[in-house]
């Protein structure tokens, strides 16, 4: 049986008095990839921002229900315990400008000022480039600033600065959506790849890669989950008429 | 209407106009051989590279839309049943252009009471029929109609099991319509295969829209 990580009750997110996630139940099974799709404005990144506490950083933002992770509710832990369990990698590539790609990598460690010896701090780096198939390009340039890399190889850079806290689960905010085809190519072949470690929720507005990545689908629209399933169900035969609608383009 | 709407409604009356050519070529096939008139049949052996013609294009336009527009959902399922639709509506051309040169290589004309006494007249209308109503079906997404071929096919396969006893006992007669007899053993088996294609048009037409797949089934469909 699947082991179900970050799950939902009656999930309600609002911007103010603008209620813009509705009574969402999910239930996240461990070493998954979890697309979420639907149209602009449907609540999908607020979701996802919901689930590692990142949208009550947001003046007016507020949010009820339940979201357990390992069957504890995130709000009830320290927020930046949350953010250390559950990564997120934004939709463009924000390594630390200053930073070299060494430092990028380790910057979380830094900035919740845990020390840690030259070797502990080199393991951490080697392991999570190489986890994030960034390693051999990078390994003769690890001192180099982080912005000299190419747009593909910055977001790997931040996939490996989010795994190096060894966090449970990835959210991942249109990771793709400025990157071209060949780095596209390259993170969707890492994602194949972080799955066995980690659990991994992906946004995105590419249907066709919510559909070559993921293992379930999430539809929203207007802030309500309209369908939640395999996603090879979900782009064959759709059970609701909303969902096929939007993946066919017929939505008005 | 999208983009990927309009290729679907133009590739969908593309292969309506396939179908209508092939039900043509069944009809003329059937023409020649009830009244043994070879320059119909050669007209039938003619009009196949049609045929062809429309199953290349077909296939083209299905390889266009896969790879330009990533069809999912309902439209996925309409192109991979319409590419093997067109595969089966093509073997159905082919079967026409088979029965048309029978008409053509045979010596002797068809006698028409062996026709009946065979029961290939009948066996020839109810396949074409067979054939217009799966074109129905398609064309009105019409599954209750598509579901009534799986019955109406097994009247196909009872008369070709028979066919063998029938023609033996007639060769038994009179061995001198030997080679007459053959031919029309060959048609018959030919008739019943236009039975299988439309059953598996039938079933390609349900999995099209309703999401089931019902080749290979014996239970009841």
């Amino acid at each position: 049986m699947e082991h179900t990580i970050v799950r939902t009750e009656k999930f309600n997110a609002y911007f103010g008095a603008n209620h813009v996630v509705k009574d969402v139940n999910i239930s996240i099974p461990k070493n998954n990839v979890v697309a979420v799709m639907g149209p602009s404005g449907c609540g999908k990144t607020t979701f996802l921002r919901c689930i590692n506490r990142m949208h009550e950083l947001i003046a007016g933002a507020t949010c009820e229900g339940e979201m357990l992770l390992n069957n504890e509710d995130v709000y009830d832990m320290h927020p930046i315990f949350v953010r250390l369990k559950i990564g997120m990698v934004f939709q463009r590539p924000n390594p630390f400008p200053n930073l070299s790609i060494y430092d990028n990598v380790i910057a979380g460690y830094k900035l919740n000022g845990i020390k840690m010896a030259k070797a502990e701090k080199d393991k951490i780096v080697e392991n999570s480039l190489s986890r994030a198939a960034l390693w051999n390009e990078v390994k003769d340039s690890l001192h180099k600033k982080g912005t000299f890399l190419s747009g593909g190889q910055q977001q790997r850079l931040c996939i490996a600065r989010a795994i190096a806290m060894e966090p449970e689960v990835l959210l991942l905010d249109e990771p793709t959506s400025a990157l071209d085809p060949i780095s596209t190519a390259s993170v969707e072949e890492l994602l194949f790849e972080l799955k066995k470690n980690y659990t991994l929720i992906i946004v995105t507005h590419n249907m066709q890669q919510a559909a070559r990545v993921s293992d379930r689908t999430a539809f929203f629209y207007l802030g309500e989950l309209v369908e939640y399933d395999d996603t090879k169900q979900m782009f064959t035969n759709p059970k609701d008429t909303r969902t096929q609608n939007y993946i066919t383009g017929r939505f008005s | 209407m999208t983009q990927l709407e309009n290729e679907i409604t133009s590739l969908k009356t593309e292969v309506i106009n396939m179908w209508i050519l092939v039900q043509s070529q069944m009809n003329k096939a059937r023409e020649a051989m009830m009244q043994f008139d070879k320059d119909l049949a050669r007209e039938v052996v003619m009009k196949e590279k049609r045929v062809n013609a429309f199953e290349l294009k077909i296939d083209r336009d299905c390889e266009n839309i896969f790879a330009l527009y990533c069809p999912v959902a309902v439209d996925l399922r309409f192109l991979l049943a319409v590419l093997k639709i067109n595969n089966n509506l093509e073997r159905i051309g082919d079967i026409a252009d088979g029965i048309a040169k029978y008409v053509i290589e045979s010596p002797v004309n068809f006698d028409k009471k062996m026709l009946e006494t065979t029961q290939v007249t009948r066996m020839y209308q109810d396949a074409i029929n067979i054939l217009m109503d799966t074109r129905i079906a398609f064309e009105k997404e019409d599954t209750i109609l598509a579901r009534s071929i799986f019955k109406r096919d097994e009247v196909l396969d009872t008369i070709n099991r028979g066919a063998n006893t029938n023609i033996g006992a007639l060769i038994k007669e009179d061995v001198k319509i030997m080679d007459e007899a053959l031919y029309i053993l060959s048609i018959i088996r030919k008739l019943e295969r236009v039975g299988d294609q439309a059953k598996n048009i039938a079933e390609e037409i349900i999995f099209y829209i309703e999401a089931k797949v019902l080749k290979h089934q014996e239970v009841k469909k």
